[in-house]
């Protein structure tokens, strides 16, 4: 008897489950970022390039004959709060979620999508990360349904610190991060990478500092400065990137910072001219890597966002995007199940070139980019971040092959 | 030495910044016996409306529109809601200001937004100031610290030679003996209110776009305040400066200091073995425990001398 009744309301579960996917025709993906707090800006910056890349989607006729919803969930960038909300996703029907800023969110975030889809297969939820770059989240910890766009720490520290080391007029390196799972991530990569390629540059300094909450960085540049360093590698984002180099601009600092995130949106104004030359950051793109349709991209995203303070970033977002509705299109289906399989063996293309999904640890292999923040010229330097007038060059160009790195990633496939 | 002095002045800007915030909380507190909650969203509230002013008529006008329109807001929250509940007792106060920060939080996300609005710093103002050896000092910290002394000498001649002054005082230690003189203690309440609005909103004028301007900046300030006022001594303004300057250095200082316990212990020839499970505790270094240090001073304060540095009453 009990089983029996079991047995029905399982079966309603999946017919309602069904039922939410696909009755009204529309897909739904939601979107988990710290919409309010200190890293709100960064969140809705986010929001914005997704928007962009479902128009884009919307506007020639959907996937599969469905529209794309965005449905935005406010984490304020905390594990806990992001937990709750995704049990909120589930409860609403949903089945893909994106997020990307926060490794420690990330992180909570694919234990709990992990464990409900091995309880509830039949609600399976489809994990797009554009940003979280925590390399657990492909090796150790990765997960079946967990897809990363943006290239991991270690993929950029490489990168980087290939760069550093041919700069034989560095000597002394300083490491500040923020004090949580993606900071020190960078700061034990650098710290490795940097041993083994330069063993003489001295690293005069390793500071962790509380994520978010340091608004006066004046001391920490004090003590930088104290250090002698002549090199500052930091992995901060948002206001902690664009409040330590405030700081030191102010206190007359002339090392050169080399960043993952300083040309994220709200830093460059803070830079200004103080930054020129003496700013880098490794990415997977910025607006003056040439290539075929980097301009006109650049360009109907400042059509559709003309506020001085957008400016295209997050171009793993629309390659998400893009290689998501490939595979549904591939699979036939918007069973999140089916999806995955095709996507794990996706190629794509973006502004930067051809791009793959690494099938054993999900990760997106793309070119990646050391570049400096340089004044806008018109030629190399075409756009500038922000309307600034300042836009970064690139230094180099790290093609794609040359930025994977071996996994321990084992996840088992779901069966069916 | 470069490091020391350069440190030095960032703790003392931002010591008086503290102070010019915790002055106003102490003497709302001695005097009414309110421990307002919601100080640290006027602080939030004099620099959303110095950027508001700022956007329209430039940066020097909200340092005055600024705290004016903060104190405004205050006396009319004293006026309006705090008499109101007075009745009810102590609780109903601090319940009452508890949920006017939440108010104001929300009410500030719906006007400007939850992201950081563009507060900066005047252009004029936009130099640095001078050098110590290799390290440029900014103007706008020059002038922070300007303007916070001047505060405080306007601050302390307000207290002692004016006759509002003086009631003022004489409240802060026998409020029911001025009450039984006379005086309108209400219309005194209201003032002190207001004017201890009006500082934490100058604070909030000249803090918002030296750090930044954002729906969080209150709850970020909110507990080292009361850090300040409970450390300085509940009903004393001196204890409150002294106690502002000592956590404003505590917190600066220790960034610098990579020393853990386990240096400590090595120091004394104590090693502590690698797979100790404490070991990472001993680990910590004065610098990652920066944020924690001024409630630790505050715990032991209580600890050792529950009335705090310089205060009068016992809490």
């Amino acid at each position: 008897m009990i089983k029996q009744v079991l047995r029905s309301t399982a079966l309603a579960a999946v017919l309602l489950a069904a039922g939410t996917a696909s009755a009204d025709g529309v897909l739904k993906i939601a979107f988990l970022e710290g919409l309010s707090g200190p890293f709100a800006n960064v969140g809705e910056v986010g929001l914005r390039h997704l928007q962009f890349a479902v128009d884009r989607v919307n506007a020639k006729g959907g996937v599969l004959g469905q529209k794309i919803e965005v449905v935005p969930f406010d984490t304020k960038t905390s594990p806990q709060e992001a937990q709750l909300v995704f049990k909120q996703l589930v409860d609403q029907g949903i089945h893909y979620m994106m997020q990307g800023n926060g490794s420690a969110v990330a992180l909570a975030l694919s234990e709990a999508m992990g464990k409900h889809n091995a309880r509830n297969p039949e609600q399976t939820v489809l994990y797009m990360n554009y940003g979280a770059v925590d390399p657990a989240l492909t090796n150790d910890k990765c997960n079946y349904f967990h897809f990363r766009f943006d290239a991991d720490v270690d993929m950029k520290m490489q990168a980087l610190t290939n760069y550093i080391a041919a700069q034989k007029d560095i000597k002394k390196v300083y490491l500040i991060n923020q004090d949580y799972s993606f900071g020190q991530a960078v700061a034990k990569a650098g710290r490795a990478m940097l041993n083994k390629k330069r063993p003489d540059i001295e690293i005069v300094g390793d500071d962790l500092h509380p994520l978010g909450k340091v608004k006066d960085f004046a001391p920490y540049v004090a003590k930088i400065k104290s250090s002698g360093a002549d090199a500052i590698i930091t992995g901060n984002w948002g206001n902690d990137v664009a409040l330590l180099i405030k700081a030191a601009k102010d206190a007359g600092l002339k090392a050169d910072f080399y960043t993952y995130y300083a040309g994220g949106l709200g830093t460059p104004p803070v830079i200004g001219e103080a930054g020129v030359g003496h700013l880098k950051q490794v990415t997977h793109f910025h607006s003056n890597i040439g290539g075929s349709r980097t301009a006109a991209n650049v360009e109907a995203y400042r059509k559709r966002f003309p506020d001085a303070k957008d400016d295209y970033y997050w171009v793993s977002i629309q390659t998400a995007i893009n290689m998501l509705t490939r595979s549904m299109e591939q699979a036939k289906s918007t069973d999140p199940v089916k999806v995955a399989a095709a996507l794990e063996n996706m190629k794509g293309e973006q502004e930067s070139g051809d791009v793959y999904m690494r099938p054993d640890n999900h990760q997106l292999i793309q070119p990646l980019f050391v570049s400096t923040f340089s004044k806008a010229n018109g030629k190399d330097v075409k756009f500038d971040v922000e309307r600034t007038g300042f836009g970064f060059k690139t230094d180099a160009r790290v093609e794609a092959k040359d930025t994977v790195l071996p996994t321990t990633c084992k996840f088992q496939k779901p069966k069916g | 030495m470069e490091f020391f002095l350069v440190t030095l002045l960032n703790s003392l800007s931002y010591g008086l910044l503290l102070f010019m915030l915790s002055s106003g909380l102490t003497l709302i507190f001695s005097m009414m016996g309110v421990l307002n909650f919601a100080h640290a969203s006027f602080y939030m509230l004099g620099a959303y409306f110095a950027y508001q002013t700022s956007v329209y008529v430039g940066f020097w006008p909200g340092l005055i529109v600024g705290p004016a329109l903060v104190a405004v807001f205050g006396a009319l929250t004293e006026r309006f809601g705090l008499r109101a509940v007075h009745k009810y007792g102590h609780v109903a106060e601090l319940l009452f200001t508890f949920g006017l920060a939440y108010i104001i939080e929300e009410v500030v996300h719906l006007i400007w937004g939850r992201a950081p609005v563009p507060y900066h710093i005047p252009d004029v103002l936009d130099f640095s100031a001078f050098s110590i050896f290799s390290t440029q000092y900014p103007a706008y910290r020059v002038f922070m610290m300007l303007i916070s002394v001047g505060m405080l000498i306007g601050l302390y001649l307000v207290l002692t030679r004016t006759r509002i002054g003086l009631i003022i005082q004489a409240s802060l230690s026998h409020p029911d003996m001025v009450e039984a003189l006379g005086h309108n203690v209400p219309t005194v309440f209201m003032l002190v209110f207001a004017g201890g609005c009006a500082l934490a909103g100058l604070a909030g004028v000249i803090g918002g776009n030296a750090f930044v301007t954002e729906p969080g900046m209150a709850v970020s300030v909110g507990t080292i305040v009361f850090v300040v006022v409970v450390f300085g001594g509940m009903g004393s303004l001196a204890g409150a400066f002294i106690a502002s300057l000592i956590i404003g250095a505590v917190q600066t200082f220790s960034v610098a200091f990579d020393y853990s316990l386990l240096d400590l212990f090595a120091r004394f020839g104590l090693q502590i073995a690698v797979d100790s499970g404490w070991r990472e505790l001993w680990k910590v270094t004065i610098a990652q425990a920066a944020p924690v240090l001024p409630y630790l001073l505050m715990v032991l304060m209580l600890v050792i001398r529950p009335k705090g540095l310089m205060g009068t009453r016992e809490g």
